[in-house]
């Protein structure tokens, strides 16, 4: 009896509706996210302006679509420093192990009781803050290691499958083995760990700009706007409503997406 | 040798001493740890900052005034020997001058480390008090599984930063509760520097109690399954007491832990609660500091916070060690 994966579902929906939003944000906003006096200063919800406007009359519907945007482009290269850097580190080590694994698993463990956004402060700090490239080094970095341990455990459990024997003994070279024979199987572990990957890849983010040693403007993320948005709590609730609420709506649907595919795997629906 | 000698006197004393053996290997590795920390802390800021000298004269300095200076800064000595002496000074209480507040780092640091103490300190009993029974409420139901699922992924997403901006809204601008942005001081006014951690530690609370909930439940799931519980059950034992007596025995070990990570959680989302409700505490004094290149102050705090960390899984290890008789043969002997 096959039953429906709710959660998956739920998830792809609102993921996949999230991302043509923010990929439309890239092309096309309701009104220029910078233009001054696109409406009444400190305008509220309304059909026009459909997140309200700020205190230079600016629409913050089309700037939070932008912000979404930088926000998940982050994030996204994030991921993928920290998932190609770290399951580069985890295979490597979990085929082949050694003292090397010893040395770096040790180092993981250390770094892994670190939380994150503290890493990633004292990164910023030695690059140069306000800029994104720096960033999404900093937070890149920091992300390698729990990427590293996942894919390791993964890798380490396949290594003597026997089906990987018979490469072996058909000859496949190892980068081929762990590529085309090793990799797609991690996916079960790999993909949920991706989705929790980008969920705190956008909150550090947005931790960070929120802070002001993340993202500064021009290029403003969702963070740097709500620190933006607090400032004008009393005169345009609004504007800090709804940047919070999409950073909410982003972090929640790959939640539920990760949840989905965890549940999947497990059988457990 | 000596310890076979306990073991058979006493089972007792025995196990008081292997326990203090275990306390004693797991504090030399807590400071191995900070050690390898604090060094790698230094040395990056050393290599980034090596140009303070530089950047007190400015560059239109000579070499010479430039050389005179690094002397009389010590810059001019090997990297580990300027290291153990800050290492020196961080326990004897001299961690060096602020560059841009120009007073002794450890005067800077003591009242606003008290603040954030206080803070992780309240959130981390919210945390426990309010996830421990709400995780044990939720394992043992079925009902509704999906949307309590759902709920817990919401509470997940809800960043610190936003729940303390909707939280000052209500109660700071709405109801008046506090004064959002005015932090009270805690000598004049308890009651209100009470209040204002109060909800910070609320906003800082919520996403890690989803998590710690979800992880409770998970943990005991796994343990309603086994035959114990089966057994204790059938023999007429009441649900809820089979739950709180022998289920929450077995599932606690793996929670401590996660509230000790929890712990490091709580002091890293600290500093962003902190900015929300402008709150002079470390977190705040660490953006400050990092925004304006002060580098013993951002240096000191990370050894601190860092420090603070080791502290906690070290604690958790040693619960555990007291909790768990399994773990205590295994991991002391």
């Amino acid at each position: 009896m096959k039953r429906r994966n709710g959660f998956l579902t739920a998830g792809l929906v609102l993921t996949c509706a999230l991302a043509a939003l923010i990929l439309l944000g890239f092309f096309w906003t309701p009104y220029d996210p910078n233009a001054m006096a696109a409406g009444p200063k400190f305008g509220g919800p309304s059909p026009a302006h459909w997140m309200g406007t700020d205190n230079f009359g600016r629409d913050i519907f089309s700037r939070v679509l932008k912000g979404a945007g930088a926000t998940a482009s982050i994030a996204l290269a994030t991921l993928a420093i920290g998932a190609v850097c770290g399951c580069l580190a985890g295979a490597l080590t979990g085929c082949f192990g050694g003292p090397v694994d010893e040395l770096l698993m040790r180092l993981n463990d250390a770094l892994t009781a670190f939380p994150n956004i503290l890493l990633a402060l004292v990164v910023i700090s030695l690059l140069e803050p306000g800029k994104k490239i720096n960033v999404i080094l900093a937070l890149g970095l920091v992300f390698i290691p729990s990427f590293a341990r996942v894919t390791r455990t993964a890798f380490a459990s396949l290594r003597d499958v026997n089906y990987i024997k018979s490469a072996r003994l058909m000859g496949a070279s190892n980068p081929r083995i762990l590529a085309i024979h090793m990799l797609p199987n991690t996916a079960p572990v790999l993909l949920p760990a991706l989705t929790i990957g980008f969920n705190n890849a956008v909150l550090a983010e947005a931790s960070m700009s929120f802070l002001g040693i993340g993202v500064t403007p021009p290029d403003a993320s969702l963070g740097y706007m709500l620190s933006e948005a607090q400032g004008m709590l009393f005169a345009a609730p609004w504007y800090a409503a709804g940047t919070g609420l999409v950073i909410v709506l982003m972090v929640f649907s790959v939640g539920l997406l990760g949840e989905g595919l965890r549940r999947q795997d497990k059988g457990v629906l | 040798m000596k310890s076979e000698i306990f073991t058979l006197c006493s089972p007792r004393l025995s196990e008081g001493y292997l326990l203090m053996k275990y306390a004693l290997k797991r504090a030399a590795a807590g400071l191995a740890t900070i050690l390898i920390v604090s060094f790698l802390t230094f040395a990056a800021f050393s290599l980034i900052s090596g140009d303070t000298a530089t950047a007190m004269l400015g560059t239109s300095a000579t070499p010479e005034r430039l050389a005179a200076l690094r002397a009389e800064l010590g810059l001019d000595r090997p990297l580990l020997v300027r290291y153990g002496e800050w290492l020196l000074g961080f326990f004897t209480g001299n961690l060096g001058v602020s560059t841009s507040y120009k007073q002794p780092v450890w005067e800077i640091l003591g009242a606003k480390f008290r603040l954030t103490l206080c803070l992780s300190l309240m959130s981390f009993v919210l945390i426990t008090a309010v996830s421990i029974p709400l995780g044990l409420w939720s394992a043992g139901r079925r009902r509704f599984e999906g949307a309590r699922t759902a709920l817990n992924q919401l509470g997940m997403a809800v960043p610190s930063f936003f729940t303390g901006i909707l939280l000052s809204w209500v109660f700071g601008v709405g109801l008046k509760w506090f004064m959002p942005g005015q932090f009270p001081d805690g000598k004049e006014d308890f009651a209100g520097a009470a209040v204002y951690l109060f909800f910070a530690a609320v906003a800082l609370s919520i996403p890690r109690i989803a998590m710690t909930v979800r992880m409770l439940r998970s943990t005991v799931q796994e343990e309603l399954g086994k035959d114990y519980v089966r057994t204790a059950i059938s023999r007429g034992n009441d649900r809820g007491q089979v739950l709180r007596r022998h289920v929450l025995k077995n599932a606690l070990p793996p929670v401590v832990t996660f509230l000790a990570q929890t712990m490091a959680e709580i002091v890293a989302g600290s500093i962003v609660v902190e900015q929300v409700f402008v709150i002079p505490g470390l977190g705040r004094m660490l953006v400050s500091s990092i925004a304006g290149r002060d580098y013993p102050v951002v240096q000191a705090i990370v050894v601190i916070l860092a420090f603070w960390v080791v502290l906690a899984g070290t604690a958790a290890d040693l619960i555990n060690q007291r909790i768990d008789p399994r773990l205590r043969i295994g991991g002391a002997a």
